[in-house]
Order: C-alpha cells, then structure tokens, then sequence
C-alpha cells in the first residue's frame, strides 16, 4: 500500500519534472545554431572549477562559502536522497546500512544535511532581514519578485532538510523503542537532535512518525525540484551545462552565425539578434542559468557610472522573456522584436564590451557575445545613433573614424626624436618588425607622443622596425564588438593582405584593442606581441636597460591602471608591472581595482564617439581609485585609456594633482643604463 | 504616394584640410572621397517614413556622371525603390539654374506626388530646390523639418529665425526642401548596398528627357565661379592663459566688454 502511495507520487514528481524541462527547452530547439562543443577535458575540468574558484572573490566570501557549503552538502547529499527515497519502497530501511560504507556514508549524510540546514537557514536571513544592496531591484526594473521567492525557496529546502532529520531520527527512535539496535549516530547533528527530542515516542508512535515523515518528505523533495526551473534556482540544473558549454577563447567574438564562415556569411538573410530565437541556444541556456548574484551588474563600469545597462537585468529580462513566451501551457507567443521593447538601444550600446562582468561571473555567464549579436541586429536594421554613423561612414571611406586622409596616417614619424629611426614600408622598404599604430595613435596628436614613444623603445632595442603607413587601416576591433561585421572583415582584409605583403616576421602594437583583434580575429598573422611583453623580453635579453628616476619623479607614487583589451581579454597583467619595475627608483602602488578586477576607463575605439548617458564618466571613478590608493601618476598601456584618464582628471579637477602617462612614454624616457 | 527626391553627390569635406587647385577656382579633389549629400539623407529617410506609413513608393534621381550612381544606390540601400541617374556631357558644368531644369524634365517624364530636395548642398546656395518649384509651377517649402501627411495636402513646419517655428498647410503635388534634425536617417553599411548593387539604374540623357543640350551645362550658366580662396587669417587672436576657472574668467570680461554679453 505504501510503496503504492510512493510509487504515485514519484512518478507524479518525475513526470512533473520532466514536462517543465521539456517546456522550458523548447526555445532552446527554435533558438540559432551554437557553437560546438569540443575540448571536453578542459570543459569538465572548467565545471569543476570555475564556481569554486569564483563564488568566494574577494567582497564575496560570505555568499561565496555559503553557496560552495550549500553546493557541496547537496552533492553530498544526491545519492542519499536516492536511498532515502527507495526506502519507502522497502518498508522505510535506509538500504546499505550493514556495511560499513553504508553507515560511513550514513553519518556523513547525516553531517552534510545538518550543514545544508544551517546554511539555508542563514542564506533565508541574509536575502530576507540582511539584504544587502547588491540584490537591489532598481524600480526601473520593476517590482522585486525575487528575493520573498528566493527567501521562500531556501527556508523551503531548509524545511525539506529538517524533514529528512526527522525521518531518520524516528526511525532511529522506533528502532530503539523496539530494542534493536541502530547504527552509529553523530552527536550534534540534525539526526541526533531529532533523535533526542523525539526519544519519549513509543516504538509504535515513532513508527507512525517515520511514516508521515517520508511522505511529506517524498513530496517536499519532489516539489522542490519540480520549483526549480522557475526561478533563479533553475541554474542548479542549468548551471554546470552552462559552464561546460563556456566560450574558451577569451576576447574573441562569436561568429555572425556559427557554422557559417566568412564567404557565405554576406548572404545571410538577416544579421545578429533582432528577435529572441535570433539567440543562439547557449545564450537562451545562459538566460535560465543566471543565479541572480548581482555580481556582473557590481563589477560593470557602465552601471557604476549610472549609464543603462546593468547586465545581470540582460539575463533577467532574458529569462522573463522565455518564461512568458513560452508558457508552462498553452502556445508560444508570438515573438515580437527585442530591441526597444525588452532592451533599450541605449542599453545596449553602453556596454564598453571591458568583460568585467564576465570575469566575476560564477556561473560564467556570457554579456559581450549577447551585446553584439544584438548590436550587429540593429546595425542591419539600419538602428544606430548619429554619433556612431559618422565615425562608421568614415572608416568605411578612409579607414579611421575620423575621415582623415591616408597619407597623413604616418605623419607622426615625421618628427621622431633623435636617433629615433622607423621604415616607412608603404614605399616598398620592408622590415623584421611591424609596428601596427592604429588609428588613436596615429591621427590623435596627443597619441602621436605615444606612438613616438614607442618607435623609440622600438628603436633602442635595435629591433628592425616599421609601419604600414598609408596602407594601414583601423584595426577594426571596435567595428565589429560594434556589431559592424562587414566592414570589420573590409579592414580586416585589407590590413591582413598588407602585413602578409610586408613581409614582417613579427607583429608589436603599443594599442590593445589592435593586439586583440591581431590575435582573436585576424587570421594567420606572424606572432604578435604588445610593446610591454616586447620590452620585458628585451630587458631579460639585455638588449634594453633602463636608466633611474630622477628626484622629481622619485618622490611621486606610480599605479598601473590595466587596460581591459590588455589585462581581462588577453591575460598581459605581469610584464606591463615588470617593466615598471625595472626602472630603478620606481615607487609603485597597486589599486584595489587591479588586474582582473580593472575598472574600464570609459571604453576605446567607437565608444570614444558614442554619447552615452551617465551620471559620472568611468574615467572619473578610476581616477578616484588611483587617488585613494596614494598614486599620483598613472601609467596606462592604451592609447584609448590614456585620452579617458587625461580627460577624467581634468574633469574631476585634479589637474597639478595627478597626471597620467603610457607605460611607453614613461620607458622611452629613462631608456639608458 | 510618390515621392521623388534629389540627391546630390558631394565630396566629403568634414574633416580633411581643403586646398585650392592649381586654377585656384575649386579645391583640389584627387584626394577626396564622396558622399550624398547630408541633408538630402534626411529628406529620404523622411520619404521612406512616409511611404512606411501611408503607402507608395520613393525614387532617387541625381544629376551626375556615372560615379554618382554610388549614392544612387546608397539612398535605395535606406529603402528608396527606385534610382534614376541623369547624366550627359551636355549637363557638365550646369549652375543650380541648369540643375533644376534637368530636375524639372525628369520629374516631368513620372508622376509625383511630391519632390523632396536638400536645403542646401555642399556649397550652400540653396537655390536647386526653390527653382525646381517655380520651374513646374508647384508650391514650394523651404527648410521644413516637420511633415504630416494629409488629404492631397500636407501640414509642413518650417523652423524660423530664433528657433520658432512656423506651421504651414501645402498643397500636393508640391516641392519641399528638408531641413537637417528632421528625422534621424538610418545607417547604411556595407551590407545594405551590397544587397542592392544588381538592381538596374536607368540612366537617362538630353535626348531621353526632351531637354535642348544648348540650354544646360557650362556654356548655358549663367552664374559663374570666378574665385575660391581662404580669406586672410584677421589678426588679433588671443590665447587666454591661466588655469580653467581664470580663462572662464578673463573670457566673461572679454565677452561683456566687446558688448557680448550683458
Ligand atoms: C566642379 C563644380 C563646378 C561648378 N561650376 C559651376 C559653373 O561654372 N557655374 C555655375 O553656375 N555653377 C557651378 N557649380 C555650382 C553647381 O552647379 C551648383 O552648386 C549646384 O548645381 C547647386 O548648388 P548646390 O550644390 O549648393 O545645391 P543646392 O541648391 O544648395 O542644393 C539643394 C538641393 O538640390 C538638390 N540638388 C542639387 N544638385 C543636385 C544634383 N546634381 N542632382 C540632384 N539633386 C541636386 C539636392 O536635393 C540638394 O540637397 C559648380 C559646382 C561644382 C562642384
Ligand atoms: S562588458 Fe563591461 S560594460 Fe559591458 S556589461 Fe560587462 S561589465 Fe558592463
Ligand atoms: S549573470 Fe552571473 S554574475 Fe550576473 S547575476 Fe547572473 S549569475 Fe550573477
């Protein structure tokens, strides 16, 4: 009779299961192609990996411990649960508990239900009564549905766990009151506690208990699961797919359509996202996997700086949107366009694509690839503000978004300083090493100093340099993380056909987002480096030194500030610091912001042109940083952050104060011995 | 609704150092690239809007030679659907005159509704559209940057000195020239043209259009570009130094004291 009821309600529960998950893949099957799935050492070893690794960061270790506490107690917990449900098959008998691995097993259950039970009661107090302001729903987001279900949630699966005490410790009592013996119980744990508070029930009575107990229990369990996918706790099903299915390949972009390549990819009918199943199915995957941290959203320069876009409210809104077009029941809804219903266009071109949010993310949930193939949808549309039109038209005639002329792209070598010397191979010359300038520093006259800076560095390491000069173009990295696919393969072309016809066995860059696109979207390029990585190596070879600091700089306090297409999106953190640091007298301090944690400084390339709406520009915030850590120079590695940080101090009226400087400048400065 | 509008090949200037030619009547053009003509973008997208809501169709035309078919397909990219490039050696060296007698044939061999030209063009005359009008005979709106669409007629507003604005009831088939700010033209990438560089663009010269050679181009202008020069840089620039709040500072009193500011 019992195993009967049993039998009723797990297949009721499974069946539940089941349908909801089927439901809810449905978008996924209509979703675009995604990408393939392969390196699957590296993919398993990342699910393992990645949460650990990024729940407990630093300002998260509360949260973080409590979830990998949690996390671990359920995984602890899995196959008991199996048994413990079997149990009602087999006349309520725990199975196993003759061996001694089965009560091993037994009382380490018993301790990982009692931890899960503590953790849950403490993650109920801190959404509930704690509530710390990373949660915050902003009221443009509308009502704050989540927390009272996620507060309901975790005290329900708390309730599920005091359930399961229960349920072991009558039978524990019952067996007892019989006189028979019980395996080993910890003291101190759930099990015990229950044991001793029920201790006075006869055999009969707590015989009684365990029954009613493993009903409810057998509901509960299957309740809450069967809650799962309807909220942010559906990542505990989602999550480790997501993670497994992670894009590897750090700073690149997603291809327009995967599994389309380059020659045909002119031909699709339309471009990016425009309507949801425009989504591929890792990203649709992605939207049910946000466990709702706040993390990208604390971390976005874009939202600190009060621009429109908080990320974690892309997934949110992401995910909302699945929920309520494809219903639980019913047909699907029709699909209706994103962009200017769901997502705003200022949303979506506020994002600097600086990868913060990616970084943080536990769940490693992807933003830029979303952002683009979103951009790249109202691009094709024909949806892009005035002041990204201009710049776009003029790379598309000139090859810089400043529709300057060609043959001014290498005038800044026209005034090196002495004994400075760098080829021209427009004119036929050719050379070991190619400097690729880029635009910034090519046409910016303050950038010129920096490209200057770093024919000199170039230079004094006897390196056999030159440029493309008028044949070079943008390097495009901007065009297409702004969605303009086309014209970034335009340049593309264009530029890979004059590195391949210079000849060059190698590639520097003292700009970032070219080193980026060289490296993630060029194809066959001789290897590239950044100017830091060369100057390192050139220290270590002995073929650069460096003379010290004068008195006036010994007294100032230095910081590096990383640029995101440098640090985040190519991992250079330690040879821009190195090279620092070789210079004797170099007094250097680190931001609490450093390394992966860098604050974007306003964003490069095309984001230099956009006008954004915001409170206070990024620039400004990171100027503060580099303040409160002590620093009064700031040495940078990026054309672009360079222009950001100059500006952010005029504006936040530290002229005389601080200043800021690239790391090439402040090299070529004390080249020497 | 038919809207016809006139586009214009222009070099684009924005941000490239201008010299003067040998003749030192033109600017040096060689290293130039070409664009439409910034107001006439607005005046298509404002067509393609039109006919967006109330039906019809939008026809391109310029008056150029065969490299203007460039921006021809540009406009059609933003949806215009159809392109006509009127061109002929006969019409080489037209003055706005000669231009919009061109213009006039061409909207003479369709029926239009409604012509839609630029305010202005690169050199600022402003003059093309005003004169097509009176050349057919049609009513005629300058610098509108507002349009609704009524029964036969259309409701323009016109922004007037001093920012006002003025609201004026049209008839059609009328002549409008488009202010800039009156929409915000979409953008066209490279994608866009590409999927409109197989469409066929007539061509049509004097003789297809019924227009006496003899009565356009050079020889028939009768404006004539004599010089083109840089006027000479005035003295009595002033670099204000200081930090930020004494160059505010000193430029207030510079202001008020020249009678700029009260
Ligand atoms: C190299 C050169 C030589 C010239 N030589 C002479 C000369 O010898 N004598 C002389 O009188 N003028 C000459 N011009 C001036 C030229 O004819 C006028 O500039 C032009 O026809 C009208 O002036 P605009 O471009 O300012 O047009 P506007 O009247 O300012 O333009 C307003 C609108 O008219 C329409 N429009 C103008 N031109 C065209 C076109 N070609 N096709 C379709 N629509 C058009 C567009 O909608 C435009 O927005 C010369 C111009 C150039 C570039
Ligand atoms: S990439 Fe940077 S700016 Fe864009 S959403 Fe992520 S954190 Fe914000
Ligand atoms: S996207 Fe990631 S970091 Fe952001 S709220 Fe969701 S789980 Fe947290």
């Amino acid at each position: 009779m019992e195993a009967i009821l049993a039998l009723i309600i797990v297949a009721a529960g499974v069946a539940g299961v089941v349908y909801v998950l089927a439901r809810r893949m449905a978008p996924l099957f209509r979703a675009a192609k995604g990408p393939a799935i392969d390196r699957i050492g590296e993919r398993l070893y990342g699910v393992y990996w990645f949460p650990h690794h990024r729940m407990p960061r630093p300002g998260y270790e509360v949260a973080g411990y409590t979830h990998i506490t949690t996390l671990v107690s359920l995984i602890v917990l899995s196959i008991h649960v199996l048994m413990v449900i079997y149990s009602g098959f087999v006349g309520f008998e725990i199975p196993g508990l003759e061996s001694a691995v089965g009560v091993g097993y037994a009382v380490i259950s018993d301790i990982a239900l009692t931890v899960l039970f503590i953790a849950c009661v403490f993650a109920a107090v801190r959404r509930g009564v704690l509530k710390p302001p990373r949660y915050e729903v902003p009221e443009k987001y509308g009502k704050d549905k989540s927390r009272p279900w996620a507060v309901f949630l975790v005290s329900f699966l708390a309730a599920v766990a005091l359930l399961d005490m229960i349920y072991l410790g009558s039978d524990a009592v019952a067996a007892k009151a019989a006189e028979e013996g019980y395996r080993f119980i910890l003291p101190l744990t759930g099990t015990w506690f229950a044991a001793i508070i029920m201790s006075g029930l006869s055999a009969s009575a707590a015989g009684t208990v365990n029954v009613v107990s493993y009903f409810i229990l057998l509901i509960g369990i299957f309740v809450f699961v069967n809650l799962l996918p309807f909220d942010r706790l559906f990542h505990t099903i989602t999550g480790p797919v997501t993670v497994f299915c992670k894009k590897l390949e750090r700073g690149s972009v997603k291809p327009v359509q995967w599994g389309v390549d380059d020659e045909s990819v002119a031909d699709l009918e339309s471009f990016g996202v425009k309507k949801f199943e425009d989504f591929n199915w890792k990203h649709i995957l992605d939207f049910y996997s946000c466990a709702d941290c706040g993390r990208c959203s604390d971390n976005c320069p874009a939202n600190a700086s009060g621009r429109p876009l908080s990320p974690r409210f892309i997934s949110l809104k992401g995910r909302d949107y699945a929920f309520s077009h494809y219903p639980l029941k019913g047909p699907f809804v029709k699909n209706e366009p994103l962009v200017g219903d769901i997502f705003s266009e200022d949303e979506i071109w506020s994002c600097t694509t600086c990868g913060a949010c990616e970084e943080e993310c536990p769940v490693t949930i992807e933003y830029i690839d979303k952002i683009v193939d979103l951009r790249r949808g109202m691009i094709d549309d024909g949806n892009v503000p005035q002041s990204l039109q201009k710049p776009l038209n003029a790379l598309g005639k000139r090859g810089n978004p400043w529709g300057k002329m060609e043959k001014k792209r290498p005038e800044w070598i026209k005034e090196l300083p002495e004994g400075v010397t760098i080829k021209d191979l427009s004119s036929g010359d050719t050379a070991e090493t190619l400097y690729f300038v880029d635009s910034m520093s090519s046409y910016d006259d303050r950038m010129m100093d920096l490209a200057r800076a770093t024919a000199t560095v170039l230079s004094a390491a006897g390196a056999d340099a030159g440029i493309l000069g008028k044949n070079e173009k943008d390097s495009a990295n901007d065009v297409r993380r702004f969605g303009e696919e086309m014209l970034f393969m335009e340049l593309r072309d264009h530029n890979s056909e004059m590195i391949a016809g210079s000849g060059a066995g190698n590639i520097v860059t003292s700009d970032p987002h070219a080193l980026n696109a060289l490296k993630k979207d060029y194809k066959d390029m001789p290897p590239v480096e950044h100017i830091s990585e060369f100057a390192l190596r050139k220290l270590k070879e002995g073929t650069l030194s460096f003379a010290s600091l004068d008195e006036e700089e010994k007294g100032k306090i230095y910081t590096y500030h990383d640029p995101c297409y440098l640090g985040r999106h190519n991992q250079v953190y330690d040879p821009p610091r190195e090279v620092m640091d070789a210079i004797p007298g170099m007094n250097r301090v680190e931001m609490s912001r450093c390394r992966d944690r860098s604050f974007c400084c306003g964003g490069g390339g095309l984001m230099l042109f956009y006008e954004p709406e915001e409170e206070e520009r990024m620039g400004v915030h990171r100027v503060r940083m580099a303040k409160e850590a002590g620093a009064n120079v700031i040495v940078t590695a990026c054309p672009f952050c360079l222009t950001n940080i100059e500006d952010a101090i005029k504006v936040a009226g530290l002229e005389g104060e601080m200043e800021a400087l690239d790391l090439c400048e402040l090299v070529a400065r004390h080249i020497g011995s | 609704m038919e809207i016809l509008v006139c586009v214009k090949r222009v070099p684009d200037t924005a941000e490239n150092e201008i010299e003067l030619n040998a003749e030192g009547n033109d600017i040096e053009r060689d290293d130039l690239v070409y664009s439409v003509n910034e107001w006439d973008n607005y005046a298509v997208e404002e067509a393609i809007q039109m006919v967006d809501k109330h039906g019809g169709s939008v026809t391109v035309v310029t008056v150029g030679d065969e490299e203007s078919e460039e921006v021809l397909r540009r406009e059609m990219a933003m949806g215009a659907e159809k392109g006509i490039l009127l061109s002929d050696d006969a019409f080489e060296g037209s003055d706005g005159k000669g231009v919009a007698a061109i213009l006039k044939a061409a909207v003479e061999k369709g029926s239009y509704d409604l012509i839609m030209t630029g305010a202005q063009a690169d050199e600022g005359y402003a003059q093309v559209g005003g004169m097509l009008a009176a050349m057919l005979d049609y009513p005629y709106a300058s610098l509108v940057n507002s349009i609704e669409v009524g029964d036969g007629k259309l409701k323009v507003g016109r922004e007037v000195e001093g920012g006002n604005i003025e609201m004026n009831e049209i008839e059609l088939p009328c002549v409008l020239s488009i202010q800039t700010g009156i929409n915000e033209p979409r953008y066209v990438g490279i994608r866009g043209i590409r999927k409109v560089a197989s469409v066929e663009i007539p061509a049509m010269g004097a003789s297809d259009l019924g227009i006496d050679a003899g009565s356009v181009g050079e020889d028939a202008a009768k404006v004539r570009r004599i010089d083109y020069f840089v006027p000479e840089m005035g003295e009595g620039a002033e670099m204000l130094e200081g930090s930020t709040d004494e160059i505010i500072d000193k430029l207030i009193e510079l202001l008020k004291s020249k009678g700029g500011i009260k």
